[in-house]
């Protein structure tokens, strides 16, 4: 007979059992059973962050760097709520999250006890799934089901939460391959009909292009693979949505680059004039497809995705193919090849020469005169001073976001952690340290703004205390550049609130710290001031002071059409109307 | 960068709300979602309709089968054929939902509300009360010198119609359980 453990020691064990070796967390008078058995055991690190919203960010970077899912660990009441953020993001970019919760014994549920919340009513939405765990004979199981949730379909954040009585009572533990996993098993095939009927199309089409998410990350290294080999093969263009930058390499020469509010000129109009658009795995989101009624007027539609619900969503598609990227890549490709391998050679031909024309637009020029740094410059000699490092990018949100996403080459998937769907400001620098207990040799590196980064700079702690060299590259303008941009374009210059006022002097803050701070505001020394901060061996607060007043273009108005982009200040004068103003 | 000129006061539009091509009809459906029965699966169910804007007009709940602990929910939804297939969608990505089958499009089906009316009267009005009950088979289940409650089973029209018909003969209150629908026909 299995011998008989506690709840809390259940958990350590259903996690190694999991093949855990890192959880972030916090820790918390409900966790307390837990926290102990994490003392006894050597097999688990547990990385303390400052704050439960940090503790999540960063297993979400540890979850999207490696493809493993991110575990974390955080107290009942406001340990549950802090992590809100996180689950809310996790859940809008489908990144594979385990959170445990702890919470009031089972007996003063409902009494309003002390650090007690109804943590699963209120992450009910912001999770893909979660659980109330009432005995400690079904703890080991609904953890094993809970990783099986977390990473089987379409990935997403789960939470577990255990009452602090089912901590301490013992039981019989219940190994993975015993455990109940439910019913619930995605479908990974997709239509074999409509895979060959979306073959057919790419037999003749004349102006096709590949629209690609996300989904192709979390499907696995073999869907980039097979994305890469069809892409050759057919020599069709590509173009990635902020989430799947990287699962085809930005210096291959049928890339586009990104597409979408802020994407390339040449992949925007490609979008709009294509006659076949392949979606593998994208969404059509808001900030891709701009208005709808003008979205890719003239082409025939695909959309592969593993979740039905995203289909017919927003775009209606031709040919809706449910099931696994990698799955229905390789069908698409037997079959493709079983009919020999055809193409509409001289249309695409075509094609090429019309996308060739877009690229002469040169939409990511910029000129770097004076003696203040452009922030697209600085980004230019970021990526050309780390690319042939082994990088990791991370990100806070706004305009430096969208400035790394077009200005940074990724070659690989999971090298890229942004928070896309959510734009949660404060992300990047959590997400940072997650990817650098994954990779410790790598080189982790923060885009951030100021203001995002002072959203959870408590994390400073955190890299000190487990010696994470992470490198927080701060374009500083003093700004809320996004913000700052959209009040000036839309409502006429008055900046409500939009700069970041009392700022801290970041190189006397990273000190304080212990760390290293870096300041620089003059082009002509900021490659070695780049250097400097590669070369370090520790964390390093970069202050690259950058142009105030910089705008983010390419950029699709909102209510516009992806041929209705900006391209520079001088276009933008009467470029939104009252009805595109109100847009978010 | 110049300043664009921006009329005050548009209020009228949203990201969200830049819907596509799709048809406007709006249409009625009756579903039958097949769930695990365990605590907050309704809550769940529920929290999707709320969460997504989407319409209730009728929801039941039960567990059908003890031994696999299975519930049926019943939901009679109204919303666009682009809304409806969300719904259907979304409704099948919760976790402990089994099976959704939309019975409107999958053939003739039964829907069946059971009603309780307490209705309030003396004289002519009590007779007339009585005179449609019958018509209507309803059951009388409660009876005092001066009231009657009504039993009545049927489609929520029927129950619709029998409420017109109370309303002026003293219509004190009225409880309605919501459909419950199966399809018509063996499997």
């Amino acid at each position: 007979m299995a011998q008989k453990m506690t709840g809390a020691e259940m958990v350590i064990k259903a996690l190694k059992d999991q093949g855990v070796d890192t959880v972030f967390g916090y820790p918390g008078g409900a966790v307390l059973p837990i926290y102990d058995a994490i003392f006894q055991q050597n097999d688990i690190r547990h990385v303390l962050a400052r704050h439960e919203q940090g503790a999540v960010h960063a297993a979400e970077g540890y979850a999207r760097s490696t493809g493993k899912p991110g575990v974390c660990l955080v107290t009942s009441g406001p340990g549950a709520t802090n992590a809100v953020t996180g689950l809310t993001d996790a859940l809008m970019d489908s990144i594979p999250l385990v959170v445990l919760t702890g919470q009031v014994p089972t007996f003063m549920i409902g009494s309003d006890a002390f650090q007690e919340a109804d943590t699963v009513g209120i992450t009910r939405p912001c999770t893909k799934h979660n659980w109330l765990v009432k005995e400690t004979s079904e703890l080991a199981s609904t953890i094993h089901e809970a990783f099986h949730v977390a990473t089987t379909g379409r990935p997403g954040p789960v939470l577990v939460d255990i009452p602090k009585d089912v901590q301490f009572a013992t039981d019989k533990y219940t190994p993975p391959e015993k455990a109940d996993l439910g019913h619930y098993q995605p479908q990974l095939k997709g239509d074999i009909e409509t895979i060959t009927e979306l073959v057919e199309a790419i037999e003749k089409a004349e102006r096709p292009v590949f629209y690609t998410g996300g989904g192709v990350v979390n499907s696995g290294p073999a869907a980039s693979q097979l994305l890469r080999e069809l892409v050759e093969s057919t020599g069709f263009p590509i173009t990635s949505t902020l989430m799947g930058l990287g699962c085809y390499p930005a210096s291959g020469d049928k890339w586009l680059g990104m597409l979408g509010m802020h994407g390339l000129y040449e992949a925007n109009m490609a979008m709009h004039g294509c006659d076949l658009m392949i979606n593998i795995g994208a969404r059509f989101d808001d900030r891709i497809t701009g208005v709808l009624d003008s979205f890719s007027p003239n082409s025939k539609k695909t959309h592969i995705d593993i979740d039905p619900s995203s289909i017919n969503k927003v775009i209606r598609v031709e040919m809706p193919i449910v099931g696994d990227i990698a799955h229905v890549l390789e069908d698409v490709l037997n079959v493709w090849k079983s009919r020999g391998r055809k193409t509409n050679a001289g249309a695409i031909k075509n094609w090429w020469g019309q996308l060739n024309d877009w690229r002469k637009i040169d939409c990511l020029g910029f000129e770097q005169k004076g003696n203040v740094i452009k922030p697209q410059y600085a980004l230019q000699r970021l990526e050309e001073l780390t690319k042939k490092h082994d990088r990791y990018i991370t990100t806070e949100v706004g305009q430096h976001q969208m400035w790394a996403a077009q200005y940074l080459g990724f070659e690989d998937p999971n090298r890229w952690m942004t928070s896309g769907g959510l734009g949660t400001m404060g992300y990047g620098f959590p997400a940072s340290i997650g990817v650098q207990m994954a990779h410790p040799e790598a080189l982790v590196i923060n885009v951030a703004g100021e203001a995002s980064w002072l959203m959870n700079m408590q994390e400073m702690g955190t890299a000190m205390q487990y010696r994470l060299p992470v490198k927080q590259f701060i374009l500083n303008n003093e700004r809320l550049g996004m913000v700052r941009q959209w009040q000036e374009l839309l409502h006429g210059e008055r900046y409500s609130e939009s700069w970041s006022s009392s700022l801290p002097d970041f190189v006397k803050l990273a000190e304080a710290f212990g760390a290293k701070g870096i300041r620089c505001s003059d082009p002509d020394t900021l490659d070695d001031a780049i250097m400097e901060m590669i070369t370090h061996d520790g964390p390093v607060l970069f202050d690259c002071l950058v142009e105030k007043h910089e705008n983010c273009f390419p950029m699709i108005p909102s209510g516009k059409a992806h041929n209705e982009m900006l391209l520079g200040d001088d276009d933008t004068a009467g470029a939104i109307d009252a009805k595109g103003s109100v847009l978010v | 960068m110049s300043p664009l000129k921006i009329k005050k006061g548009a209020n009228s539009h949203s990201a969200y709300n830049l819907r596509p091509n799709f048809s406007d009809v709006q249409e009625t459906h009756t579903l039958a979602v097949l769930v695990d029965n365990e605590a907050g699966v309704l809550a769940r169910v529920i929290g999707l309709f709320a969460g997504r804007g989407y319409n209730i007009e009728s929801l039941t709940v039960a567990e059908v089968d003890h031994l696999g602990k299975l519930s049926r929910i019943t939901v009679v939804t109204k919303g666009t054929p682009q809304v409806i297939e969300q719904i259907k969608a979304q409704l099948g990505r919760i976790v402990p939902v089994h099976q959704v089958n939309d019975l409107t499009v999958e053939g003739p089906t039964v829907e069946r509300e059971l009603a309780l009316f307490k209705v309030e009267g003396t004289g002519e009005k009590r007779v007339e009360a009585l005179r449609l009950a019958d018509i209507f088979r309803a059951n009388v289940v409660d009876s005092t010198l001066e009231s009657f409650v009504f039993e009545l089973t049927g489609p929520s029209d029927k129950i619709d119609a029998f409420a017109d018909l109370m309303r002026p003969l003293g219509l004190l209150e009225l409880a309605r359980t919501g459909v419950a629908a199966l399809s018509r026909g063996g499997a």
